[in-house]
């Protein structure tokens, strides 16, 4: 399908898929074995100009915006999303920087995140607040020039890894949602410390841990937005980040269509290559349907939200559970196709299969999604 | 510091396969790259740039399709692309070759100049060695690291049959270099645009105050005067049976050519 | 290249032998385009003999003759490297054929009784340089050194090991002599026409062969792989000359100084000096099954070689690697097992005596180069090898 790019995003498109092929793909079988960070991919990254892509020029970026980041983290995520969510969770760190960040706050840190020199990272799941990101028990207590923050969290893409952590706590429990706020916490401040790195089912490139913040004490700068503004903070980050977890699952199924339809052509059973089946024919076929339709409205969703559309949260939704739901169930059937191969480490679909999950949970469960558009929906005024 | 890195295009060798019917190669889907020590060479002057500033320049000499080649470099980030192109220059051998390179490096002026080990294609590993020594400036090969640089001189190892040389030389040098020295970048993306645009300074014979006894084919002591493609050949024989009975045939093969001794196990 | 059109057919036999995709056919004839760099492939493939190179030009001749063969003697820890006795084995046959002497020239620091072992090894004459400052090689005193002696003594032949000084110093000498350099040779021969030196090599990745020769500029200078020639033996009571040269403060120069040498240990195998190799290919599946290739190795007596594939997938380290980018081998035993063999690995190793080929594959060109072909479960196979032996 022709989705007009224009010759800039046709050469990031070309950029980010030589990276995949030539540098993460040798790589990625052992990175998911050993469950091992990718920082020299990332370097490798860095010097492409792309770490910077979706940041403006002011600050050293290439100054796209979410559709040139889609297009990175579908590349990446067609060999080894594991290498493309470590990539994509210093967006999710600066993503709110950039929306919310103040002219001090964007220099300070933006210019080394484009150019990949900081790796970020985005501190808001707890234990017990996970899809109800309101119930935070982490706070942050005013004290003279500083905040002073106190709380665990888990399972935050790249802890440990990264520089820079955009952190939610709550700054005044009585005010419910609008007593909570974001911080911009460096690692090395002195009470921040990094929990146990989970051992994960897929995306097992990318590191998750959790944060520890015992009497940490973050300068008043580093407060993002406004107090209480927390909530508004995270919701505005999500709608804009969404479509790269959808774009995150485009990749897979793509690149699980791209392992299956290869096989399929060299694996001869019963005298001719098993593409030559109808039955394979039509689940390769209702593959390739899925991930087109999934990509479409991706591409959609980042266009309108680089264009300013205001009310992206139900598209964004749609775009994340259509896509997610569609990684799941490609890679599914492209480990199905490949049979006993599919089934082995030999091959990536196996590894494919088990990434493609984390899509249909994370960054807000797709029932989570479904509700999103189901109270979009009845916000809706009838047409006719 | 000036570098000037030198590049040749290359077909992809690991993509050239014979077809054993005709015993001819097969060309066709071979791709033209850069040949792989020079993009380390390349990376090399990148990093040393990155660190002490100045410029890199990369030089190439070839028919014009080595634009795409130079335009490769370009979007890698160099400074500037140099490409030598004159039906003069045809039928140059290693001596031709770097006699000709040496008048356009010192054409561009430099501090360091870094070439690949060897081309793929080729695999001479002379060029560098004779480019340096038309320039008269020392030369070190199979340099797998850069330890230290100053303003006079530079300090490397050079990979060995049996381990790691240390040397420093006085700059201006010339170091041919190995697949350990460091990792190629991928192009950038700000480098890809300036690279379609960038103008390729293309320079012929005449420019560059070379004698014609020294280049092309009249420049070039060695003539090829015959090149095949080797037969495999030899008159083998498949063993035949079980696993265990081939490995028993070839011990007991083994055995009357003496290279193993003793008598068969009992199994 | 010049093109007889009136000879020639049309039959595009150049299209196809052009390594350089230099050639495509125009209203039924060759036409050759820059990317042509005078190879002559065209030329051997061409049934009508239609093609011809250009002529040959080269500068001028050089006034008086030039006799002699020499060999660089490189050294290592006060030896002879190996290959030096290769290239003694193959000058002597050289010297024979031409009625010419076989010299050495020998640069280094204290080198005792190395002049009459090179004597006793073949060589003639040895041309002898002593000073401490040759003591460890640096390119730019050996270079001056060489080309004093050749300016003096004016050999017809100087031949060096491809190692990596040979490799080094070969073409900065070549340079300021103005003379044709080939570079790693794997077969040196006499033209019996003009009595020049025919220097056969590999190109394209061992893909194809071309054979060179340098007919005016004096030296023929050309380096030989080490291994695809038997050394030369001794013979204690062969006689020779030892020829003591000057050096000077001029010919010292040097604007490199060593440092020092750090040993690799995990690159200690010493596949070319090996009587026996086992080597491992991606066929085996897996590093695990890696260890029977040790284990077979071990019981022969031998070293465990890898191809290409291998060391890519991290099986071996680099050390092991056999063919055009790793080590040049010819042992008398040499199995590969699950090797399909490429090109580029069968280039380092046919020269070995007997070769044994496993593979399940019984259509891949490793057999073709096999005295033994195995065809079958690489595993089972090794397994019975092991138990038998």
């Amino acid at each position: 399908m022709n989705y007009f790019l224009t010759p800039e995003q046709e050469l990031i498109q070309q950029i980010a898929r030589r990276f995949a092929r030539e540098r993460v793909a040798p790589l990625s079988a052992a990175l998911d074995e050993k469950s091992e960070f990718p920082r020299r991919l990332l370097e490798v990254l860095a010097k492409t100009d792309l770490c910077g892509v979706y940041i403006p020029e002011e600050y050293g970026g290439l100054g796209g915006g979410m559709f040139e980041f889609c297009l990175v983290v579908e590349e990446i995520s067609r060999v080894d999303s594991g290498v493309a969510i470590s990539f994509a969770g210093t967006g999710l760190g600066t993503i709110p920087i950039l929306l919310y960040g103040n002219e001090e706050q964007k220099k300070k840190y933006l210019p080394d995140v484009a150019a990949g020199k900081k790796i970020g990272a985005f501190g808001l799941t707890e234990a017990n607040a996970g899809s109800d990101s309101f119930a935070q028990e982490t706070t942050a207590v005013k004290d003279g020039d500083y905040y002073v923050i106190n709380g665990t969290k888990q399972w935050i893409t790249n802890a440990g890894e990264a520089d820079v952590y955009t952190v939610v706590a709550v700054t005044n429990r009585a005010k419910g949602a609008r007593g909570i706020s974001t911080f911009i916490v460096e690692k090395g401040t002195p009470g921040f410390s990094f929990g146990k790195k989970e051992n994960k089912m897929g995306i097992r490139a990318s590191t998750t841990g959790g944060l520890v913040f015992n009497n940490c004490r973050v300068p008043r700068e580093n407060l993002l937005a406004k107090e209480g503004m927390g909530m508004i903070v995270v919701g505005r980050t999500f709608d804009q980040s969404r479509p790269g977890v959808a774009a995150q699952a485009v990749g897979i199924a793509q690149g699980a269509l791209d392992q299956a339809l290869k096989f399929a052509r060299h694996r001869v059973q019963f005298g001719q290559p098993v593409i030559r089946m109808q039955a394979v024919q039509h689940m390769l076929a209702d593959m390739a349907i899925q991930t087109e339709a999934a990509r479409a409205l991706v591409y959609s969703v980042a266009r309108d939200i680089d264009s300013g559309g205001k009310g992206v949260a139900k598209a964004a939704s749609i775009a994340k559970v259509f896509a997610s739901d569609a990684a799941m169930k490609v890679s599914t059937d492209a480990v199905q196709i490949m049979g006993g191969a599919g089934y082995m480490k030999d091959y990536p679909v196996e590894r494919m299969m088990r990434d493609a999950k984390i899509t249909q949970i994370y960054e807000g469960t797709n029932q989570i999604q479904r509700n999103i558009i189901a109270s979009e929906l009845i916000k809706e005024r009838d047409e006719w | 510091m000036n570098i000037v890195a030198c590049i040749k295009q290359v077909p992809d060798t690991s993509e050239v396969k014979i077809d054993r019917e005709t015993n001819t190669l097969i060309r066709e889907g071979v791709p033209s790259i850069i040949n792989p020590f020079d993009l380390n060479a390349i990376e090399e002057g990148l990093l040393l740039k990155e660190r002490f500033g100045g410029s890199v320049t990369v030089i190439s000499m070839g028919p014009p399709q080595v634009e795409s080649a130079l335009r490769e470099a370009l979007s890698l980030g160099v400074d500037r692309v140099v490409l030598l192109c004159d039906r003069a220059f045809a039928g140059s051998d290693t001596l031709a070759t770097s006699c000709t390179l040496a008048a356009a490096i010192r054409e561009i002026g430099f501090d360091l100049i870094l070439c690949g080990k060897q081309a793929i294609d080729g695999d001479t590993a002379q060029v560098g060695p004779e480019i340096a020594e038309w320039l008269d400036v020392p030369h070190l090969t199979y340099i797998s690291a850069v330890e230290e640089v100053s303003d006079r001189s530079i300090t490397v190892s050079r990979l060995l049959e049996g381990g790691y040389e240390r040397v420093r030389a006085s700059l201006p040098a010339l170091l041919t270099v190995v697949k350990e020295l460091n990792e190629p970048r991928l192009p950038g993306y700000r480098a890809s645009l300036r690279a379609k645009t960038e103008p390729v300074t293309t320079w012929g014979a005449a420019g560059l105050n070379l004698d014609p006894a020294n280049i092309g084919m009249k420049g070039s002591p060695t003539k090829v005067t015959r090149s095949f493609v080797p037969e495999l050949g030899r008159q083998g024989q498949f063993l035949a049976g079980s696993p265990e009975e081939q490995a028993a045939a070839l011990i007991a093969a083994l055995r009357s050519a003496r290279i193993v001794h003793g008598s068969a196990k009992e199994s | 290249m010049k093109l007889y059109s009136d000879r020639c057919a049309g039959c595009e036999a150049c299209v196809n032998a052009c390594p350089y995709n230099a050639v495509t056919m125009q209203g039924g004839l060759p036409v050759f385009s820059d990317a042509c760099n005078l190879c002559g492939a065209c030329v051997e493939a061409c049934p009508s003999e239609a093609i011809e190179r250009p002529g040959n030009g080269g500068p001028a001749v050089e006034a008086s003759p030039h006799r002699g063969i020499w060999i660089f003697g490189e050294t290592k820890d006060g030896q002879p490297t190996r290959v030096v006795l290769e290239l003694l084995a193959v000058g002597r046959r050289l010297a024979e054929k031409t009625g010419q002497d076989l010299g050495v020239v020998l640069a280094g620091d204290r080198l005792g009784t190395m002049p009459q072992n090179l004597i006793a090894f073949g060589a003639d004459r040895v041309f002898l340089v002593e000073h401490p400052d040759l003591a460890v090689f640096r390119d730019e005193p050996y270079t001056a050194v060489l080309a004093a002696a050749i300016k003096q003594y004016r050999p017809s032949i100087l031949l060096f090991g491809a190692t990596t000084t040979g490799r080094s110093l070969a073409p900065r000498l070549a340079a300021r002599l103005r003379t044709g350099l080939t570079a790693d040779c794997t077969a040196l021969d006499i033209d019996p026409e003009s009595g020049n030196l025919l220097q056969t090599r590999p190109a394209f990745g061992g893909n194809i062969m071309a054979t060179i020769m340098c007919p005016v500029n004096r030296p023929q200078m050309a380096t030989m792989r080490p291994g695809v020639q038997k050394p030369a033996t001794r013979d204690g009571g062969r006689t020779g000359e030892v020829i003591r040269l000057e050096t000077g403060p001029s010919l010292l120069l040097a604007r490199t100084e060593v440092l020092g040498f750090i040993n690799r240990n995990e690159e200690m195998v010493n596949l070319e000096e090996a009587s026996v190799i086992v080597s491992g290919g991606r066929g085996l599946g897996c590093a695990e099954n890696f260890s029977l290739v040790r284990e077979l190795a071990a019981l022969l007596g031998g070293v465990v070689g890898a191809s290409r594939a291998a060391v890519e997938e991290g099986w071996l380290p680099y050390a092991h690697q056999v063919g055009q980018t790793g080590k040049t081998v010819s042992p008398r035993l040499y199995i590969a097992c699950g090797i399909s063999g490429a090109v580029q690995h069968l280039a380092g190793m046919q020269g070995s005596d007997i070769i044994v080929a496993i593979n399940r594959n019984p259509d891949a060109p490793i057999f073709k180069v096999a005295s033994y072909g195995m065809v079958g479960d690489v595993v089972q196979i090794l397994k019975s090898l092991i138990e038998q032996l």
